[in-house]
């Protein structure tokens, strides 16, 4: 009975946070217009904060994931002698899923921490309650450009990580095991199609709004001491990578 | 030439000439009946007291007697649970947010760290609520965050960044930040806690310095009671939820209350206890060796 209770209580606490959650994103996609037009190099700011200052990261790990895919799908395609289509594999994967995904847990990991780390400082630091007490609005100033850095950064570093990670797999596919170059790319030419591209362009989109909303949350919301900005960051990348995963299921299903 | 006329009467100055030629009241902030509790704790209870315009009102009382609470109600940051917090006759619970923003422009807070925004220049710190709230040109807010600048000392510090500033150069930036846009009423949260000698005089003399230049009213929320006697019109004692007493600094220190006698005089035996609630220590020491 009274792991039951436990139980209840906390999916109340969870219905709580979820709540609270979508309101905090209403107000960030209510302020975002006079954002955009009133604070707009603040917005660029933080795209290059997210974006640019991630790229090293999504670029080494695009090459690394792109050549794994490659060594998958040719070493599992050689036994049915079908490796001249390593590279349909090796795009599918990457466009549709694989490229994706892993941006936004790299996202979550480098720019989701700096950010709510960051934003939970500043409140521990009093620098939120300074800005209210100036009349200047936190949410404003601090959450909503950094939430749509965040949001535009991520499509971007998706295609940046696929488009090198298409360049590993090709090198493991073409220049280490000899695969014919233009079947590579002609077969993946043929079999893709442009739903495929949408469907990683939906996912990169819903994945920056899910990484950017919990990063901003979390610091927003965290508990104004270190231990607090600590666990805070910690929350950021576990719920980041679930609510990542969860949503690329469900898009994918739905593409289906 | 009124100012110069009222000099040397004993009243302050500017509260007369304030009513005077403007027909003000003179009560700025008012706190009627405010109930406000933290959990089970109850902070105030039934807390009445005014701050009028022009003074340098200092609000003192042992730690965690909710000093600082006083003020984040004041700028509402927080709400009472019961009674009213009046701004300028406003209950400051009745307004929006856009109204309460345009309330807190007429407010210059100096928090107990600083509060210095992190990411930016002396500069810019002191530059940033003249940047959002107007639209000076680039030349004109430099003139502007260099005479705050210099009122403070720190003209030269001005392209530092905060981590490069002490303690005490920090809290005076944070002053010249607070009067960046020469507001009305000026609150500072402990200004002289942890400043060696020199700084801690310095910031002093910039309270009465500021209050009496720029006719500002304000409020200093602190426990050290020999500064704050130096610069302050009116002080109030706060303990217990209420105010324990109020008068002027003199008033005060000949004041007979046990209370007040202890906190003004740093007394360590009266009815503020040093020790937090806690069992007997005997039983508690003993209980524990028995275990």
């Amino acid at each position: 009975m009274a792991v039951l209770r436990d139980v209840w209580t906390t999916f109340l606490g969870f219905l709580q946070v979820l709540g609270a959650m979508c309101m905090f994103f209403g107000r960030l996609v209510r302020y975002t217009p006079q954002v955009v037009f009133k604070r707009f190099s603040l917005v660029v700011y933080q795209v290059y904060n997210a974006g640019a200052l991630s790229l090293v990261v999504i670029m080494i790990s695009g090459l690394f994931v792109g050549g794994v895919l490659g060594l998958l799908a040719y070493s599992s395609l050689e036994r049915f002698n079908a490796e001249d289509t390593t590279g349909i594999f090796a795009g599918l994967g990457l466009v549709k899923g694989i490229g994706p995904v892993f941006t936004a847990l790299l996202f979550a990991g480098r720019a989701g921490t700096a950010l709510t780390s960051e934003i939970g400082l500043m409140k521990a630091t009093d620098q939120l309650s300074a800005m209210e007490m100036m009349a200047v609005d936190p949410m404003r100033y601090v959450a909503v450009p950094r939430f749509l850095g965040g949001v535009v950064a991520m499509p971007l570093l998706t295609a940046i990580f696929t488009s090198i990670g298409l360049l590993g797999s090709h090198l493991v596919a073409v220049e280490q095991f000899g695969v014919d170059v233009g079947s590579y790319w002609q077969q993946m030419q043929n079999i893709m199609d442009m739903d495929d591209v949408y469907e990683g362009i939906t996912k990169s989109v819903v994945f920056g709004v899910v990484a950017s909303l919990v990063a901003v949350w979390e610091g927003y919301n965290s508990a104004p001491t270190a231990a607090g900005v600590g666990r805070a960051t910690t929350r950021t990348v576990v719920v980041t990578s679930i609510a990542v995963l969860f949503f690329n299921y469900m898009i994918t299903a739905i593409y289906i | 030439m009124l100012r110069a006329l009222l000099e040397p009467l004993a009243v302050p100055h500017r509260r007369l000439f304030n009513t005077w030629s403007r027909n003000l009241p003179d009560n700025l902030i008012e706190l009627r009946d405010v109930d406000f509790s933290r959990g089970n704790r109850t902070i105030f209870r039934n807390l009445s007291l005014t701050i009028e315009r022009g003074d340098v009102t200092a609000i003192m009382g042992p730690s965690g007697t909710g000093k600082t609470t006083l003020l984040q109600l004041i700028t509402r940051q927080l709400t009472p649970d019961r009674g009213q917090v009046l701004v300028d006759g406003v209950d400051v619970a009745t307004l929006s947010q856009a109204e309460l923003y345009r309330l807190r422009q007429r407010f210059g807070v100096l928090f107990q760290n600083g509060a210095l925004l992190t990411d930016m220049s002396v500069f810019e710190n002191v530059a940033f609520p003249i940047r959002e709230h107007t639209r000076l040109p680039d030349s004109l807010i430099r003139h502007v965050v260099l005479t705050k600048l210099h009122a403070v000392g720190l003209r030269g510090a001005a392209e530092l960044m905060p981590a490069q500033l002490s303690g005490g150069m920090a809290r005076r930036v944070a002053l010249a930040r607070a009067i960046a846009m020469d507001p009305d009423i000026l609150l500072y949260d402990e200004p002289f806690v942890g400043l060696d000698p020199i700084s801690m005089g310095v910031i002093v003399k910039l309270v009465g310095q500021i209050s009496d230049a720029l006719d500002i009213t304000s409020v200093v929320v602190s426990h050290d009671v020999h500064d704050v006697s130096a610069v302050a019109d009116y002080c109030y004692v706060i303990a217990d939820g209420g105010v324990a007493a109020a008068g002027t600094p003199a008033e005060l220190k000949a004041e007979s209350t046990e209370l007040v006698n202890q906190f003004m005089h740093g007394l360590p035996d009266g009815p503020v206890a040093f020790h937090y609630d806690a069992p007997d220590y005997r039983e508690q020491l003993l209980g524990a060796e028995k275990d």
